[in-house]
This record gives C-alpha cells, structure tokens and sequence, in this order.
C-alpha cells in the first residue's frame, strides 16, 4: 500500500465498487479499502464463493453483484480486503489497520461508502440471546447457508423482512410467523406517493409476489402487531404480542426482527461532516449536494451511508461520485463530468420514484421509537434502560452527550452505535420534538477498537 | 435454534469451542460456526453478567464479543475460523493474556 492515493474509496458494495471502477477506467490512482475478506459489501455478500444453488435461492437482484465483482478483478485498482478504518479527520488523512499492522494514509479526494445498518429499536428482551436482526439470518443465510432450524417468527416493518420470508420459505424453512408491525394507517400516509411508485413499479410488482407466494404458502403474517415483547432465562423461548387489543403468546427459540436500515455514518461524523435529520427515512443522513461532496472538502458519499435508496441507487451514485472526484482532480472539465454523468443521474432519479412510499408505508410511529416500556434496556453495552434516561432527562439533561456522561448510555464497546438514536428520540419526546436539538453523540477516532500494539505499529522505527 | 444447509462441506477445519473440538467448514465467520454449533450463549455483561450472543453480525452491535485464541473482545463476526483455533465466551469484561 502506498502512502497517498488520488483517490481512496471506503466499502466495497455496489457504490464502491462502481466508484472505483469508473475513476479507475479514466485513470485516476485508486485504493479500495474494505472490511470484508471479499468484494460484494452486506447486500452482495459472498458473491465469489456462494454455491450456485444457495445463490438461486436468493433471487436475481442478488447476482448483479457478479457482474461488478468482476469488473473489480479485471481492473488495475488496488484492493485491499480485511482493512479496518478506524479514523478519518478534515485533512483527508485515513487511520486503517490491515493485517494487524496500523497505518495512516492521505488522499486527494475520499469516498465514504461505507452503507447502512439495521436500525436499533429497543423492544423488551431485545437482548436475549435467540433474538437477531433479520439482516443477521439473511448474512447467515448468504455467506454461510446456516438457516433456522426448529422455525422461526419474523417480526417488525420493511422490504427486508418480506424478502427474507420469501427466501427462507424457498429454502425450506419452517416459518411459524411474521409480525408485520407496521400500522394500518400507513397505508393512508403512503397513498399520495403511489402514483410516482408506479413509475419504479417492478419493485412493487415484485413484493406483491413475494407476499403471494408467502400466502399460497400458508404462511400467517399478523398485521397490525403492537406491543413485541421477548422473554426468556437464558435464551429467547416465547414472544408476545397485542393484536386488535387482544394478547398472544407464540412459543419460539428464534425471533429476527427488521425496523428498516439507517445510513453508518460513524466515519463521516467522526471527520465532522455536517448531517441533517431525515423525518422521511427517520435517521440522519450526511449533507450531500447532487454528485455527493459532503460539507468537507474532498469527502464524498455515495451509497446507503449518504441516505437509503437501495443497491442500483448506490451503485449510479458512486459512479457519479468518482467523476466528481475526476473533476475535482481536474482529469476531466465540468462539461465532461455533466456529460459523462447524464445516463446515471436519469437511472438514479427513476430508481428513487419508489423511496418516499415506501418510506411512508414503513414510518416507524413514533411511540415505538421512543421506546415506551421503562423498563427496556437501549443501551446494551452499558444497559441502561429508557427510564433511566427519561430520568437523567427530567434531571435537565437535554442534551445526548450530557445524557451519556449521566448514564454512561453508549460509551461502551459499541460507541453508541445502537442507542444514539434511541436516546435521541427519547429527549426530543419529552420536548415535542420529533429529534433531539440537542444533537448526536460526538463520534471520535477511534471508531473501531485498535489495540495499543496496532497503534504502536504507526512508529516503527522507535520500536528498536 | 441453526442448522447449515449443506453438512457436508468440502473444506473443514477443526476449531475448539468452549473446549469442544467442532469440524466447522472453512470460511464461516466464528460467530457463525458458534451459532450453529448450539453453544447459546457467547459472553455475559459486565455489567449485569447477563448472557448475550451475536445480534447484527455486521460488526456493529459489539454484542458478540470473544475470546478467540485468548485475545479477549474478538468481535466473531468479523473473524474467520483457521485450524486449532480456540473460541471461548467472555465472561464480563476480558482480560488481556500475555
Ligand atoms: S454480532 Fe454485532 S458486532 Fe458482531
């Protein structure tokens, strides 16, 4: 690895992996970084390896990935698998480990496209062992055909949930139910975005198949769930729930559980990039002009980690991105980057004709966000509870920082990635708001943990 | 609770967890060769010693915390199985062998 490129891109999913590709193709000195052994990113994982069967399992969208994973090893780019970025900052330096070894690189221009995580929502015995994010069964299923053995329930709101349902019942998994708890009335919420879905209707055509196929299948999906709670000794061993004001139980050593994904913004926060609170996909998003420049000089973001729009949205947004970056290096006029980037800003903007009915149809209503039972662990490196953070709010914390020095929530090992959020939305609750003003936790380098050996490895020389 | 697709894989390797020595196929993550092979539980809290296992397996949630060939807080779903590895649960916070 040299220590400057012109072009240094984060994640090797389908934004990432366009990107370099296309900067690599106008000649630009590009480094690829990933944290995977493998290209292909969480949505296209395994793609190299995956038995053909397993592969046909999951459907057509999933081999795309083949086609730009083989682009990538036709290429000249240099790819370095199994690296961890641990620190970015506004000088366009890179803190990364590889191989157990600590290095810090700089580069013209950076590209972040690093996607998204499932988004935490803290429920009652979410932390029993037995309950998963479904985006777990799904990796689980994808890189290691390791699938439920004795049944599993499905519950929570989004596309992934379905898809999952559908592929798992092509596998032959026993599925005893799915918990749609999605609320009826989003239904109303969506329909003034339907005519512009039309426009991007295969999606729509396709989740109607899938929920067909699911139901000849004699598969119960429960609509209008409230109330999920988890219990358990030592592991998961029943659910319950609220249908129509009525309390059910369902006995199951398994539960996954989906409420959408948000972008992974740990890196862009942690070199200070501005964000803005989404109320449509209910998250925060980095501030992104139209070819992706964040609010720092020479950091792009392309992909589900600049707001989610999904694999094809990501894959035209980090080829737009890398001409920017050729524009920025001056290897191509602003005409050419226009030019150049005409077909993939028309492709992007028909793809994103689905994204706001979905995103209604799926609005997490605010009550559960807020996390109503006191009693629930949020933080759960720490564990702290949603009351004591309600408390350390009604003692005049407002502010998330000032709750997480209060009540240690999210300064473990996690560095708060699964309770920001939460604890957000619990102070802006008791405010009116609909997120906290009093901001997201401040993210530091390093964002990943790094031992003191791999950070004594930046100074060899004074090691003798 | 898990079970793999295909049990019989063409490369194994032999891995040993909670002192059990388990055939696992090459290129699982250890998270993975865990969850399927029934152990339940792959660390307490430190805080309340309460038991937890992976949750995300996307490096994200910390939940799946190890001590993989006695190097404590492994995240296991970001590390791969290789012969003679030795994965054991973390009971609270890990501590550092030397
Ligand atoms: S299972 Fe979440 S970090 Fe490993």
């Amino acid at each position: 690895m040299k220590d400057h490129y012109s072009l240094v891109i984060v994640g090797a999913g389908p934004a990432g992996l366009a990107a370099a590709v296309n900067a690599a193709h106008h000649g630009l000195d590009v480094a690829l970084l990933d944290e995977q052994p493998a290209p292909g990113g969480q949505i296209y994982r395994a793609i190299e390896s995956i038995p053909a069967e397993r592969s046909s399992l999951l459907g057509a969208e999933y081999q795309r990935g083949s086609e730009l994973v083989s682009v990538l090893r036709d290429s000249s780019i240099e790819y370095y698998p199994d690296t961890q970025v641990w620190s970015l900052n506004r000088k366009l330096e890179i803190g990364l480990v590889c191989s157990n070894t600590a290095a810090m690189i700089t580069a013209n221009q950076i590209l972040l496209a690093n996607g998204a995580m499932e988004r935490p929502l803290p429920f009652p015995g979410w932390t029993l062992p037995g309950v998963m994010n479904a985006g777990a069964g799904q990796i689980l299923f994808k890189a290691h055909g390791i699938v439920p053995a004795d049944g599993v329930v499905l519950a929570g709101s989004g596309p992934l949930l379905l898809l999952l349902a559908w592929q798992y019942l092509h596998a032959g998994v026993k599925i005893k139910a799915i918990l749609d708890l999605t609320p009826v009335h989003n239904h109303l919420r969506a329909l003034p975005y339907l005519p512009r879905a039309l426009l991007a209707g295969h999606y729509l055509m396709k989740g109607m198949a899938y929920k067909k196929e699911l139901k000849r299948a004699g598969i119960s999906t429960l609509h209008n769930i409230s109330e999920l709670r988890a219990s358990g000794r030592e592991q998961l061993e029943s659910i319950s729930f609220r249908q129509n004001g009525r309390q059910h139980v369902l006995e199951t050593e398994l539960l996954l559980t989906h409420f959408g994904v948000i972008p992974h913004t740990q890196l862009s926060r942690a070199a200070g990039c501005r964000h803005d609170w989404d109320s449509s996909q209910q998250c925060w998003r980095p501030q992104l002009d139209e070819w992706g420049n964040s609010s720092i000089d020479g950091i792009l973001i392309a992909g589900d980690g600049g707001g989610i729009g999904g694999a094809r949205t990501a894959e035209h947004a980090g080829r737009l991105a890398a001409l920017e970056a050729l524009h920025q290096l001056a290897k191509i006029d602003q005409r050419q980057r226009d030019r150049l980037g005409r077909k993939d800003r028309k492709w992007m903007r028909e793809d994103l004709h689905v994204r706001p009915f979905l995103e209604a149809f799926f609005h997490i209503p605010g009550k559960l966000l807020r996390v109503p039972d006191d009693g629930t662990i949020v933080c759960r490196c720490e564990e702290v509870t949603a009351g004591e953070i309600r408390m350390a709010v009604a003692n005049g914390h407002s502010d998330s920082n000032q709750v997480k020095f209060q009540t240690r929530c999210g300064m473990g090992p996690c560095q708060g990635r699964q309770c920001a959020d939460v604890v957000e939305n619990i102070i802006a609750a008791t405010g009116g708001d609909s997120i906290a003003r009093g901001g997201h936790y401040r993210g530091r380098p390093p964002v990943t943990p790094l031992t003191l050996g791999q950070l004594a490895s930046l100074y060899p020389e004074e090691k003798e | 609770m898990l079970k793999r697709l295909d049990d019989n894989p063409e490369k194994t390797v032999t891995v040993t967890i909670e002192g059990q020595p388990v055939e696992v196929p090459a290129g699982e993550t250890v998270a993975a060769a865990v969850l399927a092979s029934g152990i339940g539980y792959t660390r307490t809290t430190p805080v309340s010693g309460s038991p937890r296992a992976p949750f995300c397996l996307m490096g994200v949630c910390y939940e799946c915390l190890m001590i993989i060939d006695g190097q404590p807080n492994q995240r296991a779903c970001k590390e791969y199985v290789a012969e003679g590895m030795t994965i054991e649960r973390q009971h609270g916070t890990g501590v550092l062998q030397t």
